[in-house]
């Protein structure tokens, strides 16, 4: 590589074409994309599910399976053709010049194989190291991603490590051999916003101290803003918008990009009187592209004859520096108006409390060991967790992997039994009955709406028929005719065609299907409504649809929602007051401006400093959380959170080691499980601040 | 560990328990004890004869406590013929003369008196095991490294050339049971007139006039490539194509995993993912397989060992079952339960060995 100039790009991709052969046809994944990414420059590539990101990431390693096929274009790493290489030379660059990191950690590290050996593989190949050296170079690297004790990592195997510990461990694969461009699927989409906010920092971090061009792949625009210099927008197979991060998130010149950022939740958005903007319409299938502009069936601009005519190349934005868009109009459209009056909703009055739980605990108890025997242990999945919910009200539960939401979830639908405590729906006592001993009606108004709705659904029952299944369960109907017609009627109200009746659930797309999920929940004329997670599996276009439609029907029927997330942007937007959970605990209770203001929960501090905002103008205070979360098997003894918390110093003696916090009432019934004192709470600052623009 | 490997072998002993009773039960019914006290006396037997033969010979007795003598938990029997002379189950223990022990059973040693072979069942099972373990061996060392070279060569490129060659290889292999294929390589490579060995006595490669010999009695006092080398291949013929089978599915699987993606974005050549990263975790359910062989192979020297006339356990179990041998049955079973359930255990532990998830509690 000794021809290449480092002031020319370290990767050149042009008008790539990517299909992959099925047996009816050549389905086209990737069309026309060009992108550079300079030395040391983070480039982003942004888009839903099914736009091409992770194909062209793979394209650029060579690697797309027996069925894909660069069919035109060209790829240059350092000025040489990738397009074209032999296996051998391939196998040169793999691993030493680029890297990837990718989304699984778990899946992607080999599970029979100790960690030292599987990084000190990399040097052993590339440089011909003795093994002894490349072990020792491991153990650098390995101390290089802050990971504790790297001795005991490098004799580990992947199992035995927690996610954001591999996924360091990926990293420090990748770095081995201090690649010049790191490629990056979704690295931090199955961890924790506390354990992925210390991920970027230390990709930025790296990237920074070695160099290294980074391929930032990610759905998700908080991230891209945190991490890259600039970022490429996808949109079914094709880049519609390139340009400087700060250039393309605050002066789009692609109505996708547009569409996008209004119907993600950002700061100021607010269910009444600032709904989001959901993107109308589905995304087309591979083979199902419109002519023209991709985009056009869904776009607000959308000139027929003119978007639909012929394909759209990409034109430069002559103002900005590299900025590109694929819009035929762009220099038509009023960038600045406001988005078409949105339907602005009153806010729900708040009826009476119609569930409250008070010391509610669910304790598991577990064996360990793989051939029964072993010691049994106790998990305190639930800790006296109290709270109440009001008719018509949004109470978000809020926490990471671990924090006992889902038991607590199965705890309140009867699919376990509570340990102590109560739990009153109604002013009926349901903590100690399962699901099958509770009476049609009681499961009837206590429903769930379930995070993953591709699983969820009987694949071999149409749409129409599982919901009248529901409806016979809750004794809903005196006949088959009247639970058709009310089967259509819930169709109508989770705004789906009553056609969708006879169809097939796998006819649906995911944003449907959780549509039918939603009107399943709603068949018993449900009061109460526990979602769990309900937009998460969703692309981020489809989310703002479904939100709407739950606020829709929560304003109609009057529903209590319980929300459970650990999406905090989400949880600002649409729910009244906020629970926030830790091993166990609620830590913090109280309506949604206290807890999203001072004074927080160090924990809360912390969640909220973690979420990625796809907004130039916050300003964030960064605070990283050491280590993990505990494992709920061995809690940490006193407060739960003080093996994590940054504020422990301010608390005399060691007290947050021995003693578990009260669950302390401060002004106006915010609830606090914190030993510091009140003007130290008084003095905290805000985590997120809007910049005056 | 060690408190897992004691807990199984509790659980090992409770079953071989309860397997022999079964057995017991089954061999000690009224037809088969007719039948074998008429064997052992005389044909010509009344009902009285036979009932009073019964009752001399011990078989008189509720069966669960002739279970029990037989085990060695209950004292034996002793019977007093009218002219005086004592007779009893213990009596065949030690030699003429000599004052027999209370209890004699499997767990003092005494197995019991062969009626076939008029020698004691564990000097019978000694001998035949010792055969039948050289057969194993030879049966393993050919099938286990063929069968897993196959299925990983067939394995790593899903749908290739390589891949279906061979899985025909298999899926035939396996498809032949081995009385049809032991014949066949009769035919094939021990016949003086017919096959291939004929043609290699003509060109002068093989000394002698065949490649194998049809029968493997010589083998039992020394084995030789040419007298054993037939009822080894027919018995692995058939092992190969299994678990070759079986390592190619495991194969194409662990081919797919993120990890071998890892390997080669890497930048790890194709023989060494193979080598390094595949192997291991594609060997781990082939290696419960192989375990479950050896069990197998048990029963499948049955057919071997008769067709080649090799006087192993097979030959010995069809000996016993076919002259009402009750104790060598039991003997056998015996045998065969142990086999099953250490085989098992050594599955287990090396499983955990294999798959560095799984963790002994």
């Amino acid at each position: 590589m000794t021809t290449w100039d480092p002031s020319k790009p370290i990767l050149e991709i042009e008008n790539l074409s990517i299909s992959f052969a099925t047996r009816l046809r050549d389905i086209p994944a990737v069309m026309d994309f060009s992108c550079t990414v300079m030395a040391g420059e983070a480039m982003g590539l942004v888009g839903e599910s099914g736009c091409g990101k992770s194909t062209v990431a793979l394209a650029v390693m060579r690697d797309l399976g027996r069925n894909g096929r660069i069919t035109g274009g060209a790829i240059r790493f350092k000025g040489q053709d990738i397009t074209h290489m032999s296996e051998a030379e391939l196998r040169k660059l793999r691993g030493s010049e680029i890297a990837m990191i990718y989304q699984e950690p778990m899946a992607s590290l080999n599970p029979a194989m100790r960690i030292g050996d599987q990084l000190a593989e990399v040097p052993m190949i590339h440089r011909n190291m003795p093994k002894a050296e490349a072990l020792a170079l491991a153990r650098q690297i390995v101390a290089d991603v802050r990971l504790p004790d790297p001795d005991r990592i490098l004799n580990a195997y992947p199992h035995q490590l927690s996610g954001g510990q591999q996924q360091r461990i990926v990293i420090a694969m990748a770095l081995m051999a201090k690649p010049a461009l790191l490629i990056l699927d979704e690295p931090t989409t199955a961890l924790d916003v506390t354990v992925e906010a210390g991920i970027v920092d230390l990709v930025k971090d790296l990237g920074e101290k070695y160099g290294t061009s980074l391929l930032f792949i990610s759905h998700n625009l908080g991230l891209i803003l945190d991490v890259c210099d600039r970022l490429c927008v996808m949109y079914s197979g094709e880049a519609v918008e390139t340009g400087n991060v700060a250039e393309v998130f605050d002066h789009m010149r692609h109505p996708y990009t547009q569409a996008l950022f209004r119907s993600i939740p950002l700061p100021g958005a607010d269910k009444t009187t600032r709904p989001l903007v959901a993107i109308p319409g589905n995304f087309p299938l591979p083979h199902e592209r419109p002519k023209g502009c991709n985009f056009g069936p869904r776009c607000a601009y959308f000139q027929a004859g003119r978007c639909d005519a012929a394909d759209i190349p990409m034109t430069d934005v002559p103002d900005a520096h590299r900025h590109e868009t694929r819009c035929l109009r762009w220099a038509e459209i009023d960038w600045a108006a406001p988005p078409a009056a949105a339907v602005q909703a009153e806010a729900i009055e708040t009826g009476p409390v119609v569930i409250r739980a008070s010391d509610l605990r669910k304790y598991y108890e577990v064996t360990s060991g793989a051939f029964g025997g072993g010691a049994k242990r106790v998990v305190k999945a639930n800790e006296t967790l109290s709270f109440e919910a009001r008719e018509g009200e949004t109470l978000a539960i809020v926490g990471e992997s671990g924090c006992g939401k889902s038991t607590l979830a199965k705890v309140l639908l009867g699919l376990e039994t509570a340990t102590s405590g109560d739990l009153t729906l109604m002013n009926e006592a349901i903590q100690s009955k399962p699901v099958q001993a509770r009476g049609a009606e009681t499961v009837g108004r206590l429903q769930m709406v379930f995070q993953n709705p591709f699983d969820t659904l009987n694949p071999s029952m149409t749409v129409g028929r599982q919901i009248i299944r529901a409806l016979e369960i809750f004794g809903e109907g005196a006949d088959d005719a009247a639970r058709e017609a009310r089967m259509l009627e819930l169709l109508d109200l989770v705004k789906l065609p009553r056609a969708f009746a006879d169809r097939m659930p796998r006819q649906l797309s995911g944003g449907q299907k959780q549509r039918v999920g939603i009107a399943r929940a709603f068949a018993g004329g449900a009061k109460v409504v526990v979602a769990d997670e309900p937009v998460s599996a969703l692309d981020v276009s489809v989310q703002a649809a479904v939100t709407d439609l739950l606020m829709d029907i929560q304003r109609k029927n009057k529903t209590t929602l319980l929300f459970i997330s650990h999406d905090l942007s989400i949880v600002r937007y649409l729910s009244d007051r906020v629970m926030v959970m830790y091993l166990g605990h609620v830590v913090e209770l109280g309506t949604t401006d206290q807890v999203f203001a001072p004074p927080y929960h160090p924990y809360t501090e912390a969640l909220l400093s973690a979420v990625p905002i796809a907004d130039t103008r916050v300003e964030k205070r960064r605070i990283v959380l050491d280590g993990d979360i505990p494992s709920a098997m061995n809690p940490p003894p006193g407060c739960p959170f003080q093996t994590r918390c940054r504020w422990k110093s301010d608390v005399p003696g060691a007290l947050c080691e021995t003693t578990l916090p009260p669950m302390r009432v401060l002004e106006n019934g915010h609830q606090i499980k914190c030993h510091l004192a009140e003007d130290i709470l008084a003095r905290m600052t805000p985590v997120i601040t809007l910049a005056a623009e | 560990m060690l408190a897992f490997i004691l807990r199984r072998l509790g659980v090992m002993a409770l079953t071989a328990l309860a397997l022999t009773f079964v057995v017991f039960f089954m061999t000690n019914l009224p037809p088969s004890l007719d039948k074998l006290a008429k064997s052992e006396a005389s044909f010509r037997m009344s009902d009285e004869d036979v009932a009073s033969w019964l009752d001399a010979n011990g078989f008189s007795r509720p069966l669960i406590v002739r279970y029990g003598e037989w085990l060695g938990v209950a004292p034996g029997w002793t019977h007093q013929a009218e002219d005086g002379t004592l007779t009893g189950r213990c009596y065949a223990a030690v030699p003429r003369g000599e004052e027999p022990p209370r209890f004699c059973g499997v767990v003092q040693g005494f197995w019991g008196q062969s009626t076939v072979f008029k020698q004691p069942v564990s000097e019978v099972l000694a001998r035949s095991l010792g055969l039948t373990g050289w057969l194993m061996f030879w049966v393993m060392a050919v099938m286990v490294p063929t069968s897993l070279v196959l299925g990983v060569l067939s394995g790593m490129r899903e749908g290739s050339r390589l891949d279906r060659t061979l899985s025909t290889f298999s899926i035939t292999s396996t498809a032949t049971p081995e009385y049809v294929s032991g014949v066949i390589l009769i035919v094939l490579l021990g016949s003086a007139t017919a096959g291939l060995s004929p043609l290699l006595a003509e060109w002068g490669w093989i000394e002698g006039r065949t490649l194998f010999q049809g029968t493997a009695t010589s083998a039992m006092d020394d084995i030789t490539f040419w007298n054993f080398g037939l009822p080894v291949l027919t018995i692995a013929l058939y092992g190969i194509g299994y678990i070759a089978r079986m390592t190619r599915a495991s194969m194409t699987e662990v081919m797919t995993q993120q990890y071998i993606r890892t390997a080669r974005l890497k930048g790890v050549s194709f023989p060494m993912i193979i080598l390094r990263h595949a192997l291991r975790n594609a060997l781990i359910a082939p290696f419960t397989v192989i375990m479950l062989q050896f069990p197998w192979l048990l029963n499948g020297v049955v057919i071997v060992e008769t067709l080649f006339n090799y006087k192993g356990f097979g030959w010995t179990l069809v000996q016993a079952a076919g002259n009402n041998d009750i104790q060598l049955l039991l003997g056998c079973s015996v045998i065969a339960v142990l086999v099953v359930l250490v085989t098992q255990l050594i599955s287990d532990i090396g499983y955990v060995f294999l798959n560095p998830r799984i963790r002994l509690g």
